[in-house]
């Protein structure tokens, strides 16, 4: 450890790995992330109308979250495989909690009259899910989707237990060979990669939301 | 049925039938809405008023059936629109709710496009609409336009509400409390516009609210309705408040018939006198000569735009030294033509010299009306009154004579009603 490589020097020499590490990490975590967003939607329109069916997707989905993300990753190594598939499944399922329930909170809390009124122009039910109740719920459901992003920011790391995709490579990798010269410099530049990346898309959601939520309804 | 939304002229009322209307819920042993039967002519403004929970709101849905009746018919100009597709038939019925349902994230031009757009207008005819809708509810097209829902004022909201239950031009429109959340001035004021709105555009209105001075002020009929929506009486104001049919009904109309009475009345109704007036444009020698050689000792003084400003009186521009801008009093209240004689009858009372200017669209002056006028009106309104109440009372004396005699006759007790006496 007294011998420990300068991380600076560490992250001089090794800036092209760590580049790719990070370009996986953020890649799979984004692509991760919209297939659990069109799902949590898709879940979220499906039951919202229904107490019933809201709630047990709720359950369900929070149940996910319950599980270890190492345990999840290791009882979906036998029935997908090692590599991608583990990480992208595992992914998924953790991002759809937070996507589902602030859909279906968002939904059920458009004003009745709005749908009322929606109707009683004249709007067939698809116009109004995609004219009146889903514009009405996108900020909630953006707020579930940037929570999400944060969380799998994280999960993700772990993905390298099963020979995924990310900065998790550089993390195990550091932890493998503690009291090795770069040991700490890895583990420290994989944690900081992934911090810096959360703080991006972070970002990028605020500008997102710029973008996408209609000033009539921006607070 | 004609197409309401030809292009070219606007599209007036259609007529609307109810036959045994029923609304049943699942569990509750009474219908919520028990058989309601009832003609509405084209272009009539009919007002369902009752106690909370009598079945008038369910009864209103169940005409475009937001709520779907369990029983009866409805028909729309004659086709029976029970069983069409509830989306179309509601494209053809203008909505409008309490609080104004607006969507929050669109803008107020987005509101109003919504129908033209799902009929399938083309954009310019919907931009030109939009203007038209805005500049029809007393609303600055250049200034709201692009406004969001949550910028404007809560009358302004239900004016927009309003826009956008006319935009495609619907031969009915359907308006469920929608002056329930404002406060009471600016309801006044909506109520006034939709009264001049319907003039222009003689649609069928059906409208729900609880307050009686209201649909005396707005109906043409009014349908006072009791506890699962049965219709306690069905007739125009005038006679609602001279002749109700029962205690119910009395109770409904509450003290006071008399001053509602004036609710009825406009002051486009009654006579509207001149009184000469100047504008502040004139020279002020003209101002004095008119004011020392008229016959009155009082001018009213006009604005640069034709709206009453001052009243002066003879002597008031000496005492202001000559000066226009401190002589005279304020006109403080003014009516429109369409202002009911309730309101020109609290403007007449509070003003110290007893009259109030009458203004038009602009607020330019086009009149004066006074105590006297005020007091000729209702002496003759109510002497009318009397005279059709008696006529009333008189016709229905004589159908149960005729129908008492018929049943002597011999026809043997019937069903009764008009069963017994055709078969006699």
């Amino acid at each position: 450890m007294s011998t420990s490589v300068d991380f600076w020097d560490y992250l001089g020499t090794r800036h092209e790995q760590l580049l790719t590490d990070a370009y996986q990490h953020a890649s799979a975590v984004f692509q991760c992330m919209v297939v659990a967003t069109v799902l949590g939607v898709l879940i979220g329109v499906l039951t919202y109308r229904s107490g019933w069916a809201g709630n047990v997707a709720t359950t369900v989905t929070s149940t996910v979250l319950t599980v270890p993300s190492l345990a999840m990753i290791g009882l979906l190594i036998p029935v997908v495989g090692l590599g991608v598939a583990p990480t992208v499944v595992a992914l998924t399922l953790y991002g759809l909690l937070p996507i589902v329930r602030n859909a279906i909170v968002g939904l059920r809390g458009v004003d009745p009259t709005l749908v009322d009124a929606a109707k009683g122009i004249g709007m067939s039910r698809a116009a109004r899910l995609f004219r009146v109740e889903l514009p009405i719920a996108w900020p909630p459901i953006l707020t579930g989707i940037r929570v999400s992003t944060q969380m799998l920011m994280g999960i993700a790391a772990i993905a390298a237990y099963a020979s995924g995709p990310g900065l998790g490579n550089v993390i195990f990798r550091g932890i493998g060979s503690l009291g090795s010269r770069n040991a700490l410099n890895q583990v420290l530049a994989g944690t900081l990669g992934i911090v810096v990346l959360a703080l991006l898309f972070d970002a990028a959601y605020v500008l997102i939301g710029r973008l996408t939520i209609p000033r009539g309804i921006r607070v | 049925m004609s197409e309401p939304t030809a292009p070219g002229a606007a599209a007036s009322g259609a007529t609307i039938e109810l036959e045994n209307l029923t609304k049943r819920y699942p569990g509750s042993p009474e219908p919520a809405v028990d058989s309601v039967s009832m003609e509405i002519g084209a272009g009539e403004t009919v007002i369902f008023v009752g106690p909370s929970g009598c079945g008038k709101s369910t009864t209103l849905k169940m005409i475009n059936r937001l709520i779907e009746p369990t029983g009866g018919r409805i028909r729309i100009n004659g086709e029976d629109v029970t069983d069409i597709d509830p989306v179309k038939l509601r494209r053809k019925v203008g909505y409008a709710i309490q609080s104004s349902g607006l969507f929050p994230h669109m803008t107020v031009a987005q509101n109003i496009a919504l129908v033209p757009k799902m009929i399938g207008w083309g954009k310019a005819r919907i931009r030109s609409r939009v203007e038209e809708m805005l500049d029809l509810v007393g609303l600055d097209p250049g200034e709201f336009h692009d406004r969001y829902p949550r910028q404007l004022s809560g009358g302004q909201q239900q004016r927009v509400g309003v826009a956008r239950a006319l935009a495609a031009d619907p031969p009915v429109l359907l308006m469920d409390e929608p002056f329930g959340a404002v406060d009471p001035i600016t309801r006044d004021h909506l109520q006034d516009e939709l009264i001049r709105l319907q003039s222009e555009l003689h649609k069928t209105i059906v409208f729900v609210t609880h307050d009686f001075d209201e649909a005396i002020k707005l109906g043409d009929r009014i349908a006072v309705l009791r506890e699962r929506s049965h219709i306690a009486q069905f007739d125009t104001p005038e006679a609602i408040l001279t002749n109700p049919a029962d205690d119910f009904v009395s109770g409904f109309v509450g003290a006071g018939a008399a001053l509602k009475r004036l609710n009825l009345t406009r002051v486009r109704d009654v006579e509207i006198a001149d009184v000469p007036t100047v504008t502040v444009d004139d020279p002020l020698q003209d101002i004095f000569d008119k004011l020392r050689g008229g016959t009155t000792n009082e001018l009213l003084l006009l604005d640069k735009r034709g709206r009453p400003y001052k009243w002066l009186r003879r002597g008031d521009l000496m005492r202001a030294r000559g000066s226009l801008a401190r002589a005279g009093t304020l006109v403080h209240d003014t009516v429109t033509r369409d202002a009911t004689l309730r309101d020109a009858l609290e403007a007449v009372l509070t003003d110290n010299a007893g009259r109030v200017a009458v203004t038009g669209r602009r607020g330019e002056y086009t009149g004066v009306v006074d105590m006297e006028t005020l007091l000729n009106s209702v002496h003759e309104m109510l002497e009318a009154d009397r005279l059709d109440a008696i006529e009333h009372q008189h016709d229905l004396e004589e159908q149960r004579a005729q129908l008492t005699h018929q049943e002597q006759e011999g026809a043997g007790p019937g069903p009764g009603g008009p069963g017994g006496a055709a078969r006699a």
